[in-house]
């Protein structure tokens, strides 16, 4: 098991958020997180993450077997967990490649491995930049700064790319992004998609999973997860809206 | 007033006369100056403009003064400009001019120079350094020069800088003094007609540090950027008074000043910006943003704005901060230990200002010196 979430309270500013909250992903699988907004979806990904804001008043998070909670946002990063922001944040003066370059090695430093010189670091990424269809011009450029809210989305998956991270959370994705960016960023995740990680979409809407086909959907609601279901799920739900599972949930 | 060790700048300002072969009117010039000298004296902080600048560690040593270089040829035109010069401001303006060393830099009318001219002052232990320098930016000229300060002792600048119309001057002004040091500077600009005025100005060593910048619009249609960055640690003090000043109709002018203090170290930025009564279509901003990384560094920043005009845009800023969390945390979950996260966010908010400067050698070495100082490794 890569992910165990057992009744999982948590919130900000005092107020519980995430009700007991359970969650199991296995390496490989692809789960999708439903559900309308003020669910907790996006609770869930930045306490997953280690937003300092964000407190966990009781519950359990697994990671590996370890206990996830205990580790800083840093090293839940170079342990091989990404979240994929809903909005990038900007860093500015800093360029895309040294931010990249410096993450990249700090976790190969982590695992002992070997860092990469600007040189090699280079042609690495521009290998990885194609995943995502992004032009070496953008490594010189500031991280975000002045990014399209596509650009900003296609980013954070090069992030994901040049990380190769055992687990990713796509936290909103989707939004904001007009169709054809989305295609671009969805296919870029798909394509990075491998039996040896597990990627958990966090969604409002079924349109993303078009393009990734998730192994299970979940449907949160109230912090909680109310339903479980394949793929269809998703669909079903987008056709009859989100009333029908709160309906059938209560 | 802090009293001037008036037995020890009179006999040598005495001898500096005696020794000089200078023409009359420029002696004549430094005897009134000495005179302001030993009028006002070091200026105190019961005075408004240093208020936040305590100058008495300068005035309590004894600095030997430099003797008289061999005369300069200086024309009627430069000789105009040179009596222009405020050494009314403060008592180290007056004690600059009656020491002053010239350089006069020339750049011909509608010439374009692509090398920058590089002018580097270093003062040495115990002693005093007056450069004076005179930049007449001919009409139609496009140059760049970099000025740059070292050393252990004190220096005490005058620069003078004249755009003539149409002309484009790039400046950058380096202040990279040892830790010890001690370093007063006065910039005077003035531009004209369509003239293009770009300062970048660096401060980044020093004991106590202070510069003064005044940049007079004379003719329409100038534009000026007046930029700049400090990067201080331990106890270090360093304080920027600027004047931009709109006097005619259809000038702009950006100012935009950062500041990172770590440890006690200390900033003060003063900026005034004038827009006088028939400067109309005047587009001014200013800002200033400051990063304290510790809870013992200090900014005491004042953006002024005096508008006389209604016909006018104009916007000014001032922030003392620390690092945005969401930066923080958004770089720590891409695997960087927080230390590194903070010193690299902390990089990126000044190379906003370095990153302006268009000489590869100068941006790199500035970029290696912030990076040093925040013990960040970059390449790249």
């Amino acid at each position: 098991m890569l992910l165990e979430v057992k009744d999982l309270h948590a919130g900000i500013d005092g107020k519980e958020i995430l009700k007991g909250l359970n969650l199991r992903v296995n390496t490989g699988e692809v789960h999708a997180i439903m559900g309308p907004n003020g669910s907790g979806k996006s609770t869930l990904s930045k306490v997953l993450a280690g937003h300092p804001s964000y407190e966990v008043m009781s519950g359990e998070v697994l990671y590996e077997g370890k206990n996830l909670l205990d580790l800083e946002p840093d090293e839940r990063a170079r342990e091989g967990l990404f979240m994929a922001f809903q909005y990038p944040v900007e860093v500015p003066g800093v360029s895309n490649s040294q931010f990249l370059r410096l993450a990249y090695n700090e976790k190969m430093k982590h695992h002992g491995q070997e860092e990469l010189d600007p040189l090699e670091f280079n042609d690495y990424l521009k290998e990885k930049a194609k995943i995502v269809d992004m032009d070496p011009s953008f490594f010189k450029r500031s991280v975000n700064e002045g990014f399209s809210g596509g650009e900003k989305k296609r980013n954070e998956i090069l992030q994901m790319a040049v990380l190769e991270p055992k687990l990713a959370i796509l936290d909103e994705t989707d939004s904001g992004l007009d169709i054809d960016a989305l295609r671009i960023v969805a296919e870029g995740v798909d394509k990075l998609r491998s039996s040896d990680n597990a990627i958990i979409l966090v969604t409002h809407y079924q349109r993303l999973l078009n393009f990734i086909i998730p192994d299970v959907v979940h449907v949160l609601a109230g912090g909680k997860i109310v339903k479980e279901g394949g793929k269809e799920l998703a669909l079903e739900l987008e056709e009859k809206g989100y009333d029908w599972v709160k309906a059938a949930t209560k | 007033m802090t009293p001037v060790k008036q037995t020890i700048y009179d006999s040598a300002f005495g001898q500096f006369l005696a020794q000089s072969r200078e023409a009359d009117w420029l002696k004549m010039l430094r005897k009134a100056a000495f005179a302001e000298f030993s009028l006002a004296g070091f200026p105190a902080v019961s005075s408004e403009d240093w208020k936040y600048t305590n100058a008495a560690p300068i005035a309590q040593i004894g600095w030997s003064v430099p003797e008289p270089a061999s005369p300069t040829e200086i024309d009627a035109e430069v000789q105009a400009f040179f009596r222009d010069f405020n050494f009314r401001r403060n008592g180290f303006a007056a004690m600059h001019l009656a020491f002053a060393e010239t350089v006069v830099l020339r750049l011909p009318k509608d010439t374009s120079i692509t090398e920058p001219l590089d002018l580097s002052f270093a003062s040495t232990a115990d002693s005093a350094l007056f450069p004076h320098v005179i930049v007449i930016a001919e009409a139609g000229s496009k140059a760049a020069i970099v000025e740059r300060y070292h050393g252990e002792g004190f220096t005490n600048s005058g620069v003078q800088i004249i755009v003539q119309d149409n002309a484009t001057l790039t400046h950058y002004r380096v202040q990279k003094a040892a830790s010890e040091a001690f370093h007063v500077g006065t910039t005077e600009v003035t531009l004209g007609r369509g003239s293009v005025y770009n300062s970048t100005n660096i401060n980044l060593g020093g004991a106590i540090s202070r510069h003064d910048i005044d940049v007079k619009f004379a003719a329409e249609g100038g534009e000026a950027f007046v930029d700049g960055l400090f990067v201080l640690n331990g106890t270090q003090h360093a304080d920027t008074h600027s004047i931009i000043d709109h006097q005619v109709p259809n000038c702009t002018s950006h100012q935009n000043y950062k500041g990172v203090l770590n440890d006690r170290s200390r900033a003060v930025f003063n900026g005034k910006v004038f827009v006088r009564e028939n400067a109309s279509g005047t587009d001014a901003e200013q800002s200033n943003k400051n990063l304290l990384l510790s809870n013992h560094a200090r900014v005491d920043t004042k953006p002024q704005l005096e508008i006389f005009n209604d016909d006018v845009k104009c916007s000014h800023g001032a922030t003392v901060g620390q690092l945005e969390e969401e930066e923080l945390f958004y770089v720590r979950t891409r695997g960087l230990p927080e230390n590194l996260a903070r010193n690299l966010l902390t990089y990126g908010f000044a190379e906003e200002i370095i990153n302006k400067i268009e000489i590869d050698s100068i941006k790199n070495e500035l970029d290696e010196f912030v990076l040093n100082r925040l013990n960040v490794k970059l390449e790249a």
